[in-house]
């Protein structure tokens, strides 16, 4: 077909095949997720899968969580009292540490921990599984393999990420105390009083949709890729990078369009 | 009874399997041998329904696999085993749960009798001492062996062997074709065993077949095989270098 087609017009070919390869890739990314909807509707449902998943993508993944939480909202801490205090609104340290790491920071930064934490180890484990036939050997036994290694980690992400960020925000607003009050000499009150009065319940969930959805976008994309690796290691390395890669653009893609939407 | 009727594959544009013609009779051990790269799995993975083809049929007992899907497939899979080629064990459970897993989750047989179906399966295949093991703890023929196990388990009709001594010593190579003659004995099942140990596969089989360039040059019984006049069939047997 190729061949028959005049010099000129091989080029517009090649576009079209580049575009249509891209469509019908997204086809099966979208598809995948339907279909693992479709099972997580229908029972029996694996508990002990699910609670192994939110110890694998959860509880594993505290440690970290702890230590950019606490890094992040010391740094916050530091960066914006110096900021405050050229304008003399210091007292705003507290609000606006909160309102940053409840809002945006907060979600994006433990999604982003996350990822590379579970997110890549989650692709390399269903990779290795497919390329060693224990996914094959699933579906042999007329057990749907989506029912055992994808339903389980995407409601673990749904349940674990808004956890871990609730985590991350409140050990960063303890980081930003710890530098503000303790450090640089702002009141105590002044600190946790104006976050009273300027932190909202809609601040707060808005933080809590972004972290939810994050908690699927990064399940889905690392079960997706695992389950599609290519051949040998290799493959499974380059899923994993592709894994990481597309989970952290679509964190921060889908963190600016919610953060449109959202109030 | 197993049919296969113009099994045809491609890959890229690359042929495979060029229309394979085969009859596996029920309760026979039936072997496939050719040469590495030369589509044996990827025909065993037409039959099982993981691949399906561009053309042709497998009709397992009047039924057209190639023609079903989701819950009427599975239900023909229920009365497969297979054993492939590295085992295919899950990493995260031990011999015994791996044994257990097709029991609890496809027959859900309670606890007691689980555990007594497990020992039985694993003392069959000489691995009591195993149970408690995981995959990554043990040698590769008992992996083999926990695979056969798994397989036996839920006792199927059907079990498909993919090149199950690939990479062992020709002493395990032997124990573990011993242990599926044993198996087949007792058990009847019927067996399609893709393997190139060869002549120790010819021990085992009640009939042989050769895929070479995407077809089944030859048919028959195991001498009938070693005696063949096609020039192909001899070279493989012999092991001649091209």
């Amino acid at each position: 077909m190729n061949g028959q087609l005049p010099l000129l017009l091989r080029p517009v070919e090649r576009l079209g095949d580049g575009a249509l390869s891209i469509v019908e890739s997204l086809g099966r990314f979208g598809g995948f997720l339907g279909q693992a909807i479709g099972i997580m509707l229908t029972p029996p449902f694996k508990w002990r899968a699910f609670v192994d998943r939110i110890n694998y993508i959860g509880f594993r993944s505290l440690l970290i969580i702890l230590l950019t939480g606490a890094f992040t909202g010391m740094v916050l801490g530091l960066q914006l009292y110096l900021t405050l205090s050229r304008f003399g609104s210091e007292a705003f340290l507290g609000p606006a540490v909160a309102l940053a790491l409840i809002r945006e920071l907060g979600p994006v930064l433990a999604a982003l921990m996350v990822t590379g934490r579970a997110g890549s180890a989650l692709t390399a484990e269903l990779g290795i599984m497919r390329i060693t036939e224990q996914i094959d050997a699933l579906t042999v036994m007329a057990l749907n393999p989506l029912r055992y290694l994808v339903v389980p980690s995407l409601l673990a992400g749904l349940v674990s990420f808004p956890l871990m960020t609730a985590l991350f925000d409140t050990v960063g607003i303890f980081g930003g105390y710890l530098v503000g009050v303790k450090l640089l000499g702002l009141s105590e009150g002044t600190y946790f009083g104006e976050m009273q009065t300027f932190v909202h319940m809609d601040d707060i969930m808005m933080g809590f949709w972004k972290s939810a959805l994050f908690g699927v976008v990064v399940t889905w994309v690392a079960t997706y890729k695992g389950f599609n690796v290519g051949h040998g290691a290799e493959g499974v390395a380059r899923a994993t990078t592709q894994s990481v890669v597309l989970a952290s653009v679509l964190i921060l893609v889908w963190d600016y369009f919610l953060g449109s939407v959202l109030p | 009874m197993i049919k296969v009727e113009g099994l045809t594959k491609a890959f890229r544009g690359q042929p495979v399997l060029r229309g394979v013609n085969l009859e596996i009779p029920t309760g026979s051990i039936t072997v496939i041998i050719g040469r590495s790269g030369g589509g044996k799995s990827v025909f065993l993975k037409h039959l099982i329904g993981l691949l399906r083809p561009d053309a042709g049929h497998v009709i397992v007992d009047e039924q057209d696999v190639t023609a079903l899907h989701g819950r009427a497939l599975d239900q023909v899979r229920q009365r497969y085993g297979v054993v492939f080629q590295g085992g295919a064990l899950f990493d995260s459970l031990t011999c015994a749960e791996n044994v257990a897993f097709p029991l609890r989750e496809k027959l859900g047989l309670p606890r007691a009798e689980t555990v007594r179906r497990v020992d039985a399966a694993l003392a069959q295949v000489s691995l009591e001492g195993a149970a408690g093991k995981y995959p990554a703890e043990i040698s590769g023929g008992m992996r083999k062996r926990v695979a056969i196990a798994r397989a036996l388990v839920i006792e199927p009709q059907i079990i498909f062997f993919d090149e199950p001594t690939t990479g062992l010593d020709p002493i395990l190579v032997n124990t573990i074709h011993r242990l599926i003659l044993e198996l087949h004995s007792r058990h009847h099942f019927t067996a399609l065993i893709v393997s190139h140990e060869i002549p120790e596969i010819f021990e085992i089989a009640d009939s042989v077949a050769m895929l070479a360039d995407g077809r089944i040059i030859e048919t028959g019984p195991p001498a009938a095989i070693q005696a063949s006049r096609n020039p192909v069939v001899q070279k493989f047997i012999r092991g001649e270098p091209e």
